[in-house]
């Protein structure tokens, strides 16, 4: 649990982004959500497909414009840099890992020059020898064999693809990464090796993870905070575990509802929770309200309430 | 194993793809019984064979495939006997299939009445007014609502969720003896994806059909089989019914599988993971293929390929820690929880059937 002082690296405020905007298709992929991430812990946004997830993830390291709102990283707004020094910074201080181990390593490059890319762009290798340490130390770290710099990507497996992504994300020594999605094309088994490796290295290089996915499972195992996200909006967030011991919601009620247990007698009891989105759009000014301490719920003035007494009957409150 | 309520008997499989760098031998000698109205789960990593062998059953294969032994019996028949024109016959009447993507087995020209009354009109010979009329109460059943005025659409005005629900419309329009689904959720959201299997269980109690389910999902397996198969590289490792598999699993790859899902419970610093990647089927290691990833793993396991060990009438498993001369060992963490658990409920069960009396509920988990 992040205590209130620590520091904040991210934060999110009034962000806006929409598509299309003024046309009968405008879509509202994000409307309007604020939240902060604090230095080293992991921040777990989950949510449906079209909830906004991806495009608040892409917006964050600045690959769209925002309609409205604020990006802060280290206090500094993402979209008002100065310079083009300040700009190469940001893009080395963040770093993504994506979702298809496929379709994001360039199949014509080698392994090295790939994990070097973003060596060579932000000169940070003295000489080619340099370089080809900093690779095969990259390789070690998450894993992988330092022989396996010369070979293409088609030799390697989705999970060893997905560890050369990570070595490319963490060659230019990133303070923030965004991990959008990046087990769920991966077998089990090879699931949790790859998010052991980003514990690890979590854990060695004081990395702080903005971790994307709709595996409801693994986000908990893996964050320390979460943030629930429906309709572009944010609707709940709270301490990993509170979230899933104590959803106040209804939508994140619905959502761990639905998620499948591998205990077959859990499953034969299992009721889901059916959500009706219908109050979403009722007209009331809804935010972000603290509900319970670090517990927040997307409440109007009239159902906070509600709410209190919900986080009361979970003990919440003291 | 022979038994009259089985619909579907598969002995011993084995199927091979011709590639230039040699024989992949996907299939290894697989073996199951597929009963009457029961739901059977294959699970297992990519390149496993749970896909390879219901593809096998459908004669959907590769042309690269070849079937180097084995037997499919349906209904006295051999499947891998039978002609393309007789497969064709078959399919879509008696055995038929969800695929994964229901964004890709759609035809996107076609309206969807008229894609759920084919298989009508194909193997009935109905005509097109009368077939029209079924595919629409078949929509009703399905749960795609405002089916009257929809039935004219084309797939792509439809979201993911109902698209997989005019696959399964048109899977099961025919009501099909046995019912393939080849991971029919896993491109779903979890809201979902729930609603879609609650719809295939309500529809399997109401036409009876028997189904092959195949995933990777552990969690979609528990709620969704009556028994489970486990794959590892071309071989049925473990077999038995859900409980057994979930709650007194013996071989160690399904030990790695159950303890490397994480469950809403789970905590600690490192997820329990199985080390390495699945074997080259170009060329299969000699003895248990799994022996390389098993931390469990005693020599006679890099020798010998292990048989398959009874546990009970209906468990059985292929590994060496099973045979009365090998070693004691402890499962992980997690396995001797869910086997704690197997215990409980079979006392449990044996103190009911003592009383005789009616089943009462079950232990309260935390949600």
């Amino acid at each position: 649990m992040e205590d209130k002082n620590a520091e904040k690296i991210l934060e999110v405020k009034h962000l806006k982004q929409y598509f299309n905007v003024g046309k009968a298709d405008e879509v509202r992929a994000v409307d309007d959500i604020s939240f902060d991430i604090y230095k080293g812990e992991t921040f777990g946004l989950v949510g449906e497909s079209g909830s906004g997830k991806t495009t608040t993830g892409r917006a964050i390291i600045h690959l769209y414009e925002p309609t409205s709102g604020e990006i802060l990283f280290e206090g500094q707004n993402v979209d008002t840099f100065k310079s083009t020094a300040d700009q190469k910074k940001f893009r080395r201080d963040m770093q993504m890992i994506f979702q298809d181990p496929y379709a994001s390593l360039n199949p014509r490059m080698k392994v090295k020059d790939i994990v070097a890319e973003g060596i060579d762009i932000n000169h940070l290798a003295k000489d080619d020898a340099d370089r080809t340490k900093q690779v095969e130390d990259l390789l070690e770290t998450v894993g992988l064999n330092k022989d396996h710099s010369s070979r293409y990507p088609h030799e390697f497996s989705g999970g060893q693809r997905q560890r050369i992504g990570i070595a490319r994300a963490l060659a230019v020594h990133p303070k923030f990464v965004i991990a959008d999605e990046p087990i769920s094309a991966l077998d089990v088994s090879i699931q949790a090796q790859v998010v052991n490796l980003m514990k690890k290295l979590q854990r060695e290089q004081d990395l702080t993870y903005l971790f994307i996915a709709h595996d409801l499972s693994m986000v908990k195992y893996i964050s320390d905070r979460i943030g629930v996200m429906h309709y572009g909006r944010m609707l709940e967030i709270a301490d990993a575990d509170e979230i899933y011991a104590h959803p106040l919601h209804d939508y994140t009620k619905s959502l761990l509802s639905a998620v499948p247990v591998p205990d077959p007698e859990f499953e034969r009891a299992r009721q889901e929770i059916a959500y009706d989105a219908s109050h979403e759009n009722d007209g009331k000014e809804r935010k972000l309200v603290e509900i319970a301490p670090h517990h927040f719920v997307r409440a109007a003035d009239d159902e906070i309430d509600m709410y209190r007494q919900r986080a009361h009957e979970a003990s919440l409150l003291h | 194993m022979d038994n009259e309520k089985d619909i579907l008997e598969v002995r011993n499989l084995q199927v091979n793809f011709k590639t230039y760098a040699g024989d992949v031998k996907a299939i290894r000698n697989v073996s199951f019984d597929l009963r009457k109205g029961e739901t059977l789960a294959i699970v297992g990593e990519s390149g496993s064979g749970k896909s390879v062998t219901t593809r096998t059953i459908m004669g959907l294969n590769a042309t690269n495939a070849d079937i180097v032994n084995g037997s499919i019996m349906y209904k006295g028949e051999d499947l891998l006997k039978k002609s393309e024109k007789d497969m064709e016959a078959i399919r879509g009447q008696d055995i038929a299939e969800i695929f994964q993507d229901p964004m890709t087995s759609l035809d996107p020209t076609m309206k969807i009445g008229r894609q759920i009354a084919e298989p009508l009109m194909v193997h009935k010979g109905m005509k097109k007014e009368k077939a029209l009329a079924q595919a629409l109460e078949m929509m009703k059943l399905v749960g795609i609502t405002d089916a009257e005025n929809r039935i004219n659409d084309y797939p792509h005005q439809f979201s993911g969720g109902m698209r997989q629900r005019i696959v399964i419309a048109i899977a099961l329009v025919n009501y099909p003896e046995i019912l393939i689904a080849d991971e029919p959720t896993t491109a779903l959201d979890v809201t979902i994806q729930a609603q879609i299997l609650n719809l295939m269980k309500e529809l399997q109690d109401k036409i009876s059909t028997s189904i092959i389910f195949i995933t990777h999902d552990l969690g979609v397996v528990a709620g969704m089989a009556d028994r489970v198969a486990v794959m590892y590289a071309g071989k049925i490792v473990e077999y038995g019914t859900v409980d057994e598999i979930f709650y007194n699993p013996k071989h160690p790859y399904t030990w790695g599988l159950l303890s490397s899902m994480p469950t809403l419970d789970t905590k600690g610093d490192e997820l329990p993971s199985i080390p390495g990647t699945p074997p080259d089927l170009l060329d299969p290691p000699v003895g248990d293929a799994f022996a390389a990833r098993n931390q469990y793993a005693l020599k006679i396991d890099t020798q010998q390929e292990p048989p398959f060990f009874k546990v009970s009438d209906t468990h059985y498993a292929a590994t060496w820690l099973l045979h009365p001369d090998a070693p004691k060992v402890t499962p992980p963490d997690q396995i001797v929880a869910r086997q704690k658990k197997y215990a409980e409920m079979q006392a449990a069960l044996k103190q009911q059937q003592a009383a005789n009396t009616v089943p009462v509920e079950e232990e309260e988990e935390q949600q």
